[in-house]
């Protein structure tokens, strides 16, 4: 077996996030900057308190697969959602905020 | 003589000889330079295990889910402080195998906030006397810890901050450009972006051997009889008229009085078993160790401008880190993008460090909060008591931590140090935001 053949495989998806932009393409992970959990959604405005506190601080912190925004900062600026595995690091689908994304099952 | 009663005793009886068992637990029973020298003499083959391996019981007054710092902590003092002494520590790997053995080892107690300056100072003051108190040697090392600053602007609020540690009783200097100088030389003072002008010091901090702590705590704990079951996983929490009342694990069913969770990192899923919804998300965090080289460093410094700090081990490794990977992880491992930024950081403050080699590098998870701080308190369940959210600052905290949650489960009330550690602080708009970043975990 000569040296080359020994080197470990190097696989970008294991060291670091590729994510598909929708306008942009597969872009890495320093591109962009992490916006959080994209499943919560904003009350009414005359939602009572309750609703708002759900929404500004409670998270489901899913081990698994996870919803998520990824604001592409230094490409087109615009806000990608993304499902990821927050285990794994493995991403599932991206989309645009108006896309219903399939969450794999488990 | 007894040294060469236990070596002969070890090496030729079965444990079940009475004459064993007795210089066994007379040799157990304390650690010192004494009994080193007896063990010595004797090929150091008499050493015992420093805690049982415990068959769990069906029930106890008290169980801790989460044999790290804080679980085995918490267990202690229990024992040691109120006299609880039925109580399981249960642990899903080893004993020290999540964050307490994955951190940086740093102590210190320069925290602005009320909330948090007195909870930190007790831990202080907890780390000063804690080898004397549990008989085991956890290299406590007060060392310094330096806090650069760059600006007029970032030496202002560093005065605020140490004014503010002053007049609760921490110690605090701030020292000029000459005096960090004097003290850390090999620094890059006129760097170009960020030229050092000073820094805040807090004397009394430094480091601690972060494994020790927990093998100290649980050695302390099981002494006084408190049981540590490691390999046992948690897999649910039952529940009889609201009340959490057992366990389900993997080696069985185990009812308790109490419940106290002391997981951080998997604070959700703990909490979602008793249908608790918690104001935090795991993050992932990173730290490195160089190849083991000569003195170099001998205090903490923290690069808070250029995410990166820095001190150096006993055993000659530099342990550094930054800030958080800055997504949602439960993978104790991080990417390439954080190490390159906190490798960068670290060569624009002390460029000697450019020719060592990275040793190891690894990732913990973190409890982040939505506004940094931690939870010590009851819970909306009966019977169920939280430890958790301790972002990136648990280790610090570890002795506070238990000594505050044993005391919480004991009275089912918190102390005037933890009182301010709710789940309840967010809806009540008492958020203690020591960086005043808001609720985005990620940049907490």
């Amino acid at each position: 077996m000569n040296a080359c053949a020994m080197r470990p495989a190097f696989n970008r998806d294991k060291i670091m996030h590729q994510i598909q932009c929708p306008w942009c393409g597969v872009r890495d992970e320093a591109e962009f900057q992490y916006k959080g959990d994209a499943t919560v959604v904003r009350p009414a405005d005359d939602a009572d308190e309750a609703g708002f506190f759900r929404y500004v601080y409670l998270r489901d912190n899913p081990k698994g697969w996870h919803t998520e925004w990824w604001h592409h900062v230094a490409g087109c600026r615009q806000f990608v959602k993304v499902v990821r595995n927050t285990l794994t690091h493995e991403v599932a689908a991206t989309g645009t905020p108006a896309d219903t994304l399939q969450v794999p099952e488990s | 003589m007894v040294y060469q009663a236990a070596r002969y005793t070890a090496a030729e009886h079965p444990a079940s000889s009475l004459a064993f068992t007795f210089i066994q637990a007379a040799l157990s029973m304390r650690y010192s330079a004494l009994s080193i020298l007896k063990q010595g003499l004797g090929g150091h083959r008499g050493w015992t295990r420093a805690w049982r391996d415990p068959t769990p019981k069906p029930a106890y007054d008290v169980i801790i889910i989460g044999g790290g710092g804080h679980g085995l902590a918490t267990a202690y003092y229990l024992a040691k402080v109120h006299g609880i002494t039925d109580v399981a520590v249960i642990e899903k790997g080893w004993i020290g195998g999540g964050n307490v053995g994955r951190n940086t080892t740093i102590i210190r107690s320069n925290y602005m906030f009320p909330s948090n300056t007195y909870f930190y100072e007790h831990s202080m003051k907890l780390w000063e006397g804690l080898e004397q108190d549990f008989n085991f040697n956890a290299m406590v090392s007060q060392r310094g810890v330096i806090n650069l600053y760059h600006s007029d602007a970032q030496r202002d609020a560093f005065a605020r901050r140490g004014n503010a540690m002053r007049l609760a009783g921490v110690d605090a200097e701030l020292i000029d450009a000459d005096e960090v100088r004097r003290r850390v030389p090999l620094l890059d003072f006129d760097n170009a972006r960020f030229p050092i002008e000073g820094g805040l010091l807090q004397p009394r901090g430094g480091t601690v051997r972060h494994d020790a702590v927990a093998w100290g705590y649980a050695r302390g704990a099981d002494s006084r009889g408190v049981d540590i079951i490691q390999n046992c996983e948690v897999t649910g929490i039952e529940m009889k008229n609201g009340r959490a009342v057992a366990v389900q694990t993997t080696r069985g069913r185990i009812s308790a009085n109490k419940i106290g969770s002391a997981v951080a990192g998997h604070t959700s899923k703990i909490a979602q078993m008793v249908g608790l919804e918690l104001p935090l998300e795991s993050h992932v965090l990173q730290a490195f160790v160089s190849e083991g080289i000569k003195p170099h460093l001998d205090t903490v410094v923290t690069f808070g401008a250029g995410h990166f700090y820095i001190s150096q081990s006993d055993k000659g490794g530099l342990v550094y880190g930054g800030d958080l990977d800055g997504y949602n992880s439960y993978a104790q491992r991080g990417n390439l993008p954080m190490m390159e930024h906190v490798m960068a950081g670290g060569m624009a403050i002390m460029p000697s460090i450019g020719r060592v080699r990275l040793l190891r590098h690894w990732g913990g998870v973190m409890d982040m909060t939505m506004d940094g701080s931690p939870f010590i308190c009851r819970t909306p369940v009966d019977g169920f008591y939280l430890n958790g959210g301790w972002c990136y600052g648990g280790f610090k905290a570890t002795p506070a931590s238990g000594w505050c949650f044993a005391h919480t489960i004991a009275n089912e009330e918190p102390h005037e140090y933890n009182r301010d550690f709710t789940i309840e602080r967010f809806a009540e708009g008492r958020m203690i935001d020591e960086k005043g970043v808001g609720p985005n975990p990620w940049i907490q």
